[in-house]
């Protein structure tokens, strides 16, 4: 089922932003989940890959100054792509609220949540144009 | 707190706080976990009071959040299930939005099922209409593709249609064509209506981003699948794209499609090697070239130029000393090769060994993988030889994962690639001297597996053993204990290979071995028995046969001692001279060691400990209660009876020689004629449901079980043994056979020793042959001792969970079924309609065949692979009806199906009847031929 999950981590570890695809997990399974994630990922150093095995997943990450983007996949997903994919993320963000930072995913959580859904759905990337992912959003700032 | 929380006010209404508000809040609290923990717990009670508000407005500010904590704080808010679907009919966008997002983050069928009292609102919701907005429908579509149970998605799923196959530019359609593969994940029987629509997307007139979603939802259904070969008639849709396509996200998943499909079809094969190996070339996206690298690894391993090329680009990637990422990947490319490409392996060998060193962990275990994987017989020794050495300086962690990997691979299948297992057993020993060496229990098990299995392998297992005991330094670490209590088994159970056993005694008794474990210790105890008693056998064999010698031959008897030295099996004492005063002296002053040490131990509070020192201490003193003793200290070599009896009694202790026991052993035992199982268990349950079963600690059912006919005489007898049988099944079942049959019972289950080995050996003359076999194709000749005896019995237990799986494929069965049917269904309709005619299998083949043209627009080659086709695709059909067949038969008739897409049952109704009419006279070999291949691509 292509993308399993879609994290959002600060450097201290805490949640930012948490989407699950295709299965279910309990809130402690989750809770457990996240927790061996981060610690695992966020130990890494630069110099190191950007994959990581876990479970039965990998997971793909990146960092961008204080945040962590951790994707988790399918065996047999192509991890370039998905190091791709994170980074069409950061950069649609970033063109939406310009210079994006932690606090404007704290406090917009919902739009990041409308964006991940126009790109991703059911673990399938559907949408790669930045203006596609965008619009939707753009047209209801302009409603209200 | 009920009372007070569950009337809203207005006062809710009017100061409620925001999701901003919410969040600076926690924000300020967050230096503590306590603040933070009471700022949650406050904000959850208002939430509780405002979610109930009739105010929809309230109510949405309330479950966003909600929604805010649970995502983020991980909170329970199922609770608030209901309250999000009241807000899904509110005319205003955000509401239905947030209660949308609420229930994407929170739904599941197996925790929520509220979903389907929302059906008619999604429905709604899903409808063209110009209220519906994308930011309206986006969210419901994401909501069905998330959450929906198999009845939902069934339900819903015609309602995806008009956004499937409506404008080419709904910037909706790929999102619905995500949520149909969701659909169609969930229940199979939605193929009917949503397939069809998802090919027409990947047509040429489609949007790209519609192509895009549904070359990603093709590629999910054809990895999901376990037979890919419904899809296989798209694969010109797919070969276009490859061609065509200049979008990456687009290629690599044509290119996963093709990874499986390829396999099934040579011609398809051959077809894409062109477009791939372009790709290879040229493709400037890194992404691309990898997953062309999986392909051609995977896929087309057989095009020699292709695996060529691939492999040139992976040492590329291997080469890019400033991207871990792509030597990482490279690595795990080089992984896929498989032992028919050690050429490639061995072109990047300096590079994989350097990994081996890298500052990434992820990488090390990468190329430690791929190490494992070209383990040959071959070489198997220098590689682990040079592993074991690394593991001796790399960190701890890493270390034991090399140990755990070179045990695990060498361990493999009864120690199949292992031929000489003097050295196995040596490095064996070495891992254990590992300073980091945390897999004690590992190497224990295969020392003495070893010792039970691999006869000529002993002797070497034993002077590993002595090194690994005489050590001191190695009883203070608690992860050796295992292997010292292996060692100690080892020496004691094999004690004639041993070359100097007051040495070995001497090891076992040493003072520090207070530091092991009470049960290794105990071991030890029993290992030094061993000893004490295999030297006496010894020494007083020694004596008679000097005594026999010498009585027969006097005149010779001072040559003679030498004979005496190698008559038996091992050079015992360290005595030069073959001097009998001396031997005596050695002997006893082993017994006197073995007394002083041993003795103490004798109160010891342990009971094993006790026990065994006890036995020690008086197989001693029998020893030296016999007369012959003092006969022998004074040089009168006479016979006494008593001492031949008890050397007897010694020997038969210890002579039985242990093997392994296989697995199925307590399976193949079998059942005495006069013991009927099922006749006291049937009424199990009934009897369990009468009688208040006491707990018993003393039971004597097994007498009984096995005179059935007696306890059949009188009842109460019965249903007493039986509810106590049943108690004690109920607290032992780990003991009792497992239920299930076995088909291969064989009715001379050999009796633990001997007759195994006459098994055995013609298991291993089979194992030899077809290693030598292997080993003929890499291996450099190279004179090398043959592979010892290795005792094997049966190939494991490995189906246990074939009926796990057996359940998921029959599920995904059902889906490639359906899909066949409408893939190929369109075309069976007319054919089907020939059948009514007389003439069925000429007219029918020509119909399909056409049919075939028309929509592959394949050129015909030659009359004759027409015919073939004609036959095939006559076999496919029945193939096909049979598929149905099943479903039908699995699924029963569901009513369900017929309110909500009435066609397909129709169809499949109508396809039932044809299938009556079909079985009685199609030859019954058609079936069991080779599936459909057509000429796609030619």
């Amino acid at each position: 089922m292509g993308i399993r999950f879609v994290l959002l981590v600060n450097k201290q570890g805490q949640t930012r932003l948490a989407q699950y695809y295709a299965e279910h997990l309990t809130l402690d399974e989750r809770r457990a989940l996240e927790g061996e994630i981060v610690r695992k990922c966020l130990a890494r150093t630069d110099q190191q890959c950007s994959f990581v095995e876990h479970r039965n997943y990998k997971i793909v990450y990146r960092r961008y100054a204080s945040l962590f983007f951790l994707v988790g996949v399918d065996n047999d997903e192509n991890e370039l792509a998905i190091l791709e994919f994170i980074h069409l993320f950061v950069e649609t963000m970033d063109r939406h609220f310009g210079n994006v930072c932690e606090l404007d995913i704290m406090f917009h959580l919902e739009k990041a949540h409308f964006m991940l859904e126009e790109m991703v759905m059911n673990g399938c990337i559907v949408e790669t144009s930045k203006s596609n992912i965008l619009m939707p959003i753009q047209l209801m700032d302009k409603a209200s | 707190m009920a009372a007070t929380s569950s009337a809203p006010s207005l006062v809710d209404t009017l100061f409620q706080r925001s999701l901003d508000d919410l969040i600076r809040s926690l924000r300020s609290s967050s230096s503590s976990s306590v603040l933070e923990a009471a700022a949650i717990t406050r904000a959850l009670d208002e939430i509780r009071r405002e979610i109930r508000s009739p105010d929809l407005d309230t109510k949405a500010v309330a479950l966003q959040k909600l929604t805010y904590l649970a995502s983020l704080h991980h909170l329970d808010m199922s609770w608030a299930a209901f309250h999000a679907l009241e807000l899904l009919p509110s005319p205003s966008l955000p509401h239905p939005r947030v209660a949308y997002l609420a229930a994407s983050l929170s739904f599941h069928p197996s925790s929520t099922d509220l979903l389907p009292l929302a059906t008619h609102q999604l429905r709604k919701h899903l409808a063209p209409s110009p209220a519906n907005t994308p930011a309206l429908v986006a969210p419901a579509l994401h909501v069905l593709a998330l959450a929906s149970s198999a009845d939902l998605a069934c339900h819903l799923a015609p309602d995806l249609l008009p956004i499937l196959s409506g404008q080419s530019s709904n910037p909706l359609r790929p999102k619905a064509i995500a949520t149909a593969l969701r659909a169609l994940a969930v229940c199979p029987d939605a193929a009917p209506v949503l397939f069809k629509p998802l090919v027409d997307c990947l047509s040429l007139s489609s949007e790209p981003s519609a192509v895009s979603a549904a070359v990603s939802a093709f590629c999910e259904l054809a990895l999901a699948a376990p037979d890919p070969s419904p899809y296989l008639p798209l694969a010109p849709e797919f070969y276009r794209l490859l061609v065509d396509s200049r979008n990456n996200w687009v290629l690599i998943k044509v290119l996963k499609i093709f990874a499986r499909l390829a396999p099934l079809e040579r011609r398809l094969a051959v077809r894409i090697l062109d477009p791939v190996c372009q790709l290879l070339r040229r493709s400037p996206a890194k992404s691309v070239v990898f997953e062309c690298i999986r392909t051609v690894l995977s896929s087309l391993s057989d095009h020699d130029s292709a695996v060529r090329l691939a492999v040139d680009k992976i040492k590329e990637f291997l080469a890019s000393d400033d991207d871990p990422n792509l030597r990482y990947l490279g690595l795990q490319a080089l992984a896929m090769l498989g032992p028919a490409y050690l050429w490639a392996v061995d072109e990047s060998r300096e590079v994989v060994i350097r990994s081996l060193n890298d500052t990434d962990t992820n990488i090390r275990h990468q190329a430690l993988c791929l190490i494992m994987g070209m383990l040959r017989e071959s070489n198997v020794v220098e590689i682990c030889n040079l592993l074991i050495k690394y593991a001796m300086k790399s960190d701890p962690d890493f270390a034991n994962e090399i140990l755990d990997a070179v045990l695990a691979t060498c361990g493999r299948n009864v120690y199949e690639l292992i031929v000489d297992f003097d050295w196995y057993v040596s490095l064996l020993g070495e891992m254990a001297r590992n300073p980091h060496c945390a897999k004690g229990d590992e190497i224990e098990r295969q020392l003495v597996d070893i010792g039970l299995r691999v006869r000529d392998a002993r002797p070497e297992l034993v002077r590993v053993a002595r090194d690994l005991l005489i050590d001191p330094a190695l009883l203070g670490n608690p992860f050796l204990c295992r292997v010292l209590s292996a060692a100690a088994w080892v020496s004691g159970e094999y004690v004639e290979s041993s070359r100097n056993l007051l040495e070995l005694v001497e090891a076992l008794l040493q003072p520090r071995t207070n530091l092991l474990s009470l049960l290794v210790r105990a071991v030890y105890i029993q290992a030094v028995f061993k000893v004490v008693t295999f030297s006496f056998i010894f020494f007083i064999k020694q004596i008679q046969a000097f005594d026999t010698k010498s009585s027969a031959d006097r005149n010779a008897a001072f040559e003679n001692e030498n004979d005496v030295a190698t008559a038996d099996k091992a050079v015992i004492f360290d005595s030069i001279d073959n001097n009998e005063t001396f031997k005596h002296e050695s002997l006893s002053h082993l017994l006197d060691f073995v007394e002083t040490t041993v003795g103490p131990l004798s109160e010891c509070d342990n009971v094993e400990i006790q026990e065994r020192a006890r036995n020690v201490l008086g197989l001693i003193h029998i020893i030296r209660e016999t007369q012959y003793w003092d006969i022998v200290a004074e040089h009168e070599l006479t016979r006494d009876k008593k001492i031949s009896e008890i050397v007897e009694l010694m020997e038969a202790a210890f002579s039985e020689e242990l093997g392994p026991v296989s697995t199925n052993a307590q399976k193949r035992v079998t059942v005495p004629e006069d013991l009927i199982l099922n006749e006291n268990l049937s009424d199990l349950a009934e009897v369990l449901g009468d009688i208040d079963v006491t707990p018993c600690t003393s039971i004597s059912f097994s007498l009984r079980c096995h005179h059935p006919t007696e306890t059949k005489e009188d009842s109460a007898p019965v249903i007493e043994a039986s509810s106590l049988l049943a108690e004690h099944r109920k607290r032992h079942g780990l003991y009792y056979l497992p239920t299930e049959k076995d088909e291969v019972e064989s009715n001379d289950y050999p009796l633990a020793n001997e007759p195994l080995l006459a098994v055995s050996h013609v298991d291993d003359a089979k194992d030899i042959v077809k290693l030598t076999a292997q080993s003929f194709i890499p291996r450099k000749e190279k004179p090398m001792k043959p592979r010892p005896v290795v005792i094997r019995l049966d190939e494991g237990d490995g189906d246990s969970s074939s009926g796990l799986t057996m359940v998921k494929e029959f599920k995904d069965d059902l889906l490639s079924g359906a899909i066949r049917n409408v893939l190929l269904g369109n075309e069976s309709k007319p054919s089907s309609s020939c059948d009514m005619s007389s003439d069925r299998t000429s007219r029918r083949g020509e119909t399909d065949a056409s049919n075939n043209n028309e929509l592959f627009s394949q050129p015909k080659e030659s009359n004759a692979l027409d015919g073939r086709e004609h036959r095939k695709s006559s076999s496919r059909k029945s193939r096909h009806h049979t598929r149905h067949k099943e479903k039908n038969g699995s699924l029963g008739n569901e009513d369900i199906e017929e309110t909500s897409h009435r066609h397909s049952t129709r169809s499949s109704r109508h396809q039932g009847r044809h299938k009556h009419r079909e079985r009685g006279d199609a030859p019954p070999d058609v079936v069991s031929q080779e599936p459909v291949i057509q000429d796609f691509l030619l």
